[in-house]
């Protein structure tokens, strides 16, 4: 077995830290999620599946679960939109294209705490001279407390826009690369068949040649959405704790695992071992209907 | 049309740049100007100063979390792209029985979500005892599965006879893989290397869970803390914000063309 040593040489290092690091804290935490595990990483008492009978019937549990669904609601759908919109717009451009291209992909370089801190305390933070509520000033507004308000929920607002922001750029770029490789006869074809040039080009030809590529950034954005932390945890996050609104997740898996309130293992594992179900059987099902 | 087109681009541009702005303008302003009741769109005097009394403050070790994330984020690059690489490569080209098993279980972990892991991984590295811990930053974060699959499918389409020549000249897997395979795909290891380099600076949740002391917060992690605290001052938040990026858009300027044929390489195949 000749190749076999090769094989090892190439892959073991990688296989082994998979195992280590992937695969033993899947298997640890399948475990630690039949058992009582408070502020300690050890199986204490076999509970069987209460932990997740518990979860399952959790109130905040489920509202975060909820959280994530209006979140993804809101951010899948108006991310792929206007990450198409800019990809058609820069690609059909001559002049500045690389000028444009790279001033909608900048924020990539930002982080979600930078952004964050941008969002919370510059323009959406609350006070009358705050960029948000300077512009609603011009109009004769009221100023708007955008994220301690929760009925009318604007933290919606403050949250969503900040991540289009950061992220279409990047979905701008994929939908550039797909655009490219639509071959230039199709056009002229369906322009002979007096097709128009903006709206029936693009149902007919654009968008069936981006199938693929649509189905691989809706996958993508929905999974990026189910995994939200980090704005939600730097944009409504205080110095007293997080407010009991607005908890996708990972947020609430993080406060019952790691949370200051005690650590509770048993649950979280729980937790997540629901979420990683519900995800890959999301992402099963979306590739199965969109690939048909 | 056109010019329709470049007017809504322009406008998008500027939207798109008001943050980066926002940061600087607040960096460099004084407190009193940042709460001024009226908005100023610069302020009335730049207070270069700021960057002295910001690295000079020792309430923010942002000097420290600014080398932790550097090491942690040039640590994780070189080792995905070692590690990554070989096993991307060996999938791809060592026929071995066992291969399809190695690559099912590199697969499967893309569809683990891997902020789900968090608290698995916590548990398993705080047993190691790597918890505020350099290991503990960079280690578990080197073993990608997508990093490996996206290897793996460049590497599937690698000109064979160029690997070809160098076997008829005597040269094993490894000799094959170092001298030629690597030198010829440098393209392809600078993009996969920008985007390891900036997922793991900007990354937050995982330097939040492990590093638990001062003097192992990554960038992010200070920021955080001093972003959802009362005890700092604002101005500073945002210099240290904009010091933040400079890496980044310094790598971003420099290494544009890689990055970009790189997300729209990986993104539509991964």
């Amino acid at each position: 077995m000749k190749h076999g040593r090769a094989f090892w040489l190439f892959v073991g290092p990688f296989a082994v830290g998979l195992l280590v690091f992937v695969y033993v804290p899947i298997g640890w935490s399948l475990l630690l999620s039949l058992f009582e595990a408070r502020n300690t990483v050890t199986p204490t008492e076999f509970v069987g599946l209460r932990n997740y009978a518990d979860m399952l019937t959790d109130e905040p549990f489920l509202a975060s679960l909820g959280t994530f669904s209006v979140f993804a609601a809101f951010i899948v759908p108006l991310t792929f939109v206007l990450a198409l919109a800019l990809a058609l717009l820069v690609n059909q451009i001559s002049f500045m294209k690389a000028f444009f291209r790279s001033v909608f992909f900048l924020p990539t370089a930002c982080s979600y705490v930078v952004a964050s801190l941008v969002w919370k305390l510059s323009i959406f933070n609350g006070v009358r001279f705050g960029l948000a509520n300077t512009v609603l000033g011009w109009f004769g507004a009221e100023p708007v407390a955008w994220t301690v308000s929760t009925s009318p929920p604007w933290y919606w607002l403050v949250l969503v826009t900040l991540r289009l922001w950061l992220q279409l750029g990047f979905y701008m770029i994929l939908f550039i690369a797909g655009l490219q490789r639509i071959p230039q006869h199709l056009y002229e074809a369906a322009w002979i068949d007096g097709a128009s040039r903006g709206w029936q080009s693009l149902r007919y030809i654009t968008m069936p040649q981006l199938r693929t590529t649509s189905v691989a950034v809706l996958l993508l954005l929905l999974v990026a959405a189910y995994q939200a932390f980090d704005e939600f945890y730097n944009v409504l996050g205080t110095d007293r704790g997080y407010p009991p609104f607005a908890r996708p997740p990972l947020i609430y898996l993080y406060y019952t695992a790691l949370g200051s309130g005690g650590q509770d293992f048993g649950h979280g594992s729980a937790g997540a071992v629901i979420l990683t179900l519900l995800i890959a059987g999301v992402t099963l099902l979306q590739g199965r209907v969109f690939t048909r | 049309m056109k010019v329709l087109r470049y007017a809504a681009l322009s406008a998008a541009a500027v939207l798109f740049l008001i943050p980066f702005y926002l940061v600087l303008r607040n960096g460099l302003a004084t407190e009193a100007e940042l709460t001024a009741p009226t908005w100023t769109f610069w302020p009335e005097e730049i207070r270069w100063e700021n960057f002295a009394e910001l690295f000079a403050n020792p309430a923010v070790p942002l000097a420290r979390s600014m080398v932790n994330s550097l090491v942690v984020a040039v640590l994780q690059t070189a080792g995905q792209l070692v590690l990554c690489g070989l096993a991307g490569y060996g999938l791809a080209r060592i026929p071995y029985r066992y291969s399809n098993v190695v690559l099912v279980l590199v697969v499967a972990t893309l569809m683990i979500p891997a902020a789900v892991t968090f608290v698995p991984t916590f548990v398993v590295v705080s047993t190691l005892g790597w918890v505020s811990d350099l290991r503990g930053l960079v280690i578990p974060g080197l073993f990608s599965g997508f990093t490996t699959f996206l290897f793996r499918q460049y590497f599937l389409n690698f000109p064979r006879e160029v690997e070809e020549a160098a076997r008829i000249d005597g040269l094993g897997h490894w000799g094959t893989y170092w001298r030629v395979v690597v030198p010829n795909s440098k393209g392809f290891f600078a993009a996969l290397g920008v985007i390891a380099f900036v997922t793991s600076w900007n990354q937050f949740l995982w330097p939040l869970v492990i590093a638990q002391d001062q003097d192992s917060w990554t960038v992010q992690v200070a920021l955080s803390t001093f972003l959802t605290s009362q005890s700092i001052d604002v101005v500073q938040l945002f210099l240290a914000a904009a010091v933040s990026i400079l890496p980044l858009v310094i790598v971003f300027v420099a290494l544009q063309r890689f990055l970009v044929r790189g997300v729209s390489e990986t993104g539509v195949k991964g």
